[in-house]
């Protein structure tokens, strides 16, 4: 009795193991981007959860937004258990979102989440998100409910990460 | 011990020190004077602001090849040439970027792009990236009215309010910039923000 209930066990192990692995896959290819305008996206850049948001404004026709791209990933990765989120904020031309931007997420298999923001009124959020914003990405934004800091600049790993870790201190 | 804590303080304070003053000091602030600058056009001749004689001020662009921003906005950078470089307000477009961080970005790539889009305006090369450091351009495009003849800044930012759809363009930023000094006036907005692409350096 005792032996065929581990083995009915084990079957239902492997089938739900399979069953999770499968749906996974699935869920990885995407078919859409949501669209977000300054508004809608603002209260994502002020949580106040507890939790560490670590937001990356990007774009797949930009070199060096794609060249650390990894390096976002493998944060969000390695600190999910930590209270970190990583989200990836677009900025590719809407028009594009089809052609390049959604095929890119799924041939990188790229794990945080994205978003598309199409707003056409620049001047007011870009300075809205940061004073010191010029515009240029890629750029991010570290913050949680005690502390927040914009940077103009690339990132890789290692400094990515020291940058958290201030974040993470307190 | 002591000594050596109080030089990792001291270390420590001038780091932190210059990392802010290099940040706040990053180039030319509107009101400020700019130098004059020297630099190769795409038909191998050289080009300086003190060449013009003749003109009441300068539109400087920089731009590029490359980035999708700058691309989106060449015709209407054409455009402004087309409308004030008669009236006293040449634009004169300059390549800030590396062309070995930017591929696409070299000398040559950007006379064929001049000649494709038969710019009507110098395309000036950065070599070495010296030039846009000193007006503390971040990104292209990024836009400078510059008036004679105290070559005051007037105006840095976007070229309007819609850099990636000109067809939702509503406020034509440094166009009312130009309108506003060829009338004497005083322009009202002086600093504006769009995306664009980060200057690309090694």
């Amino acid at each position: 009795m005792f032996e065929k209930s581990i083995y009915i066990l084990t079957f239902l192990i492997l089938v739900f193991s399979c069953k999770k692995n499968n749906s996974k896959t699935v869920a990885k290819e995407i078919t859409a981007v949501n669209s977000y305008t300054y508004k809608e996206l603002k209260p994502l850049l002020e949580r106040s959860d507890g939790k560490t948001y670590v937001v990356n404004f990007w774009a797949t026709w930009c070199g060096p937004c794609v060249k650390e791209l990894p390096a976002f990933e493998k944060l969000g990765k390695e600190y999910s258990d930590k209270n970190v989120e990583v989200l990836l904020v677009s900025l590719d031309f809407p028009k594009q979102v089809e052609k390049r931007l959604i095929p890119f997420i799924n041939r990188k298999k790229i794990e945080s989440k994205v978003i598309l923001l199409d707003d056409v009124n620049e001047d007011y959020w870009i300075k809205a998100i940061d004073s010191n914003w010029t515009g240029a990405i890629p750029a991010t934004l570290i913050y949680n409910s005690s502390k927040r800091k914009f940077y103009e600049q690339s990132f890789d790993y290692e400094l990515l990460e020291n940058e958290l870790k201030t974040f993470l201190k307190s | 011990m002591m000594k050596t804590l109080k030089i990792i303080l001291l270390l420590t304070v001038v780091t932190i020190s210059t990392a802010f003053s290099l940040k706040t000091d990053k180039g030319y602030k509107v009101g400020d004077t700019i130098e004059n600058f020297t630099l190769k056009n795409v038909d191998d001749k050289m080009v300086s602001l003190s060449d013009y004689k003749e003109v009441k001020g300068f539109i400087i662009v920089f731009t590029c090849n490359m980035c999708p921003y700058s691309v989106a906005n060449e015709d209407r950078i054409i455009a402004l040439d087309m409308k004030y470089k008669k009236l006293g307000y040449p634009v004169i477009a300059i390549n800030p970027n590396d062309p070995r961080a930017s591929k696409g970005d070299g000398f040559e790539d950007m006379k064929v792009r001049a000649a494709e889009k038969k710019f009507t305006f110098p395309y000036l090369f950065d070599e070495g990236q010296k030039v846009y450091p000193k007006f503390g351009a971040t990104r292209t495009p990024h836009v400078y009215v510059v008036s004679k003849p105290n070559m005051k800044v007037e105006y840095i930012g976007a070229i309007d309010n819609s850099s990636k759809n000109p067809n939702k363009v509503t406020e034509k930023y440094t166009e009312d910039v130009v309108d506003a000094l060829l009338a004497g006036k005083k322009p009202k907005k002086t600093e504006t923000r769009a995306i664009g692409c980060s200057i690309k350096t090694l």
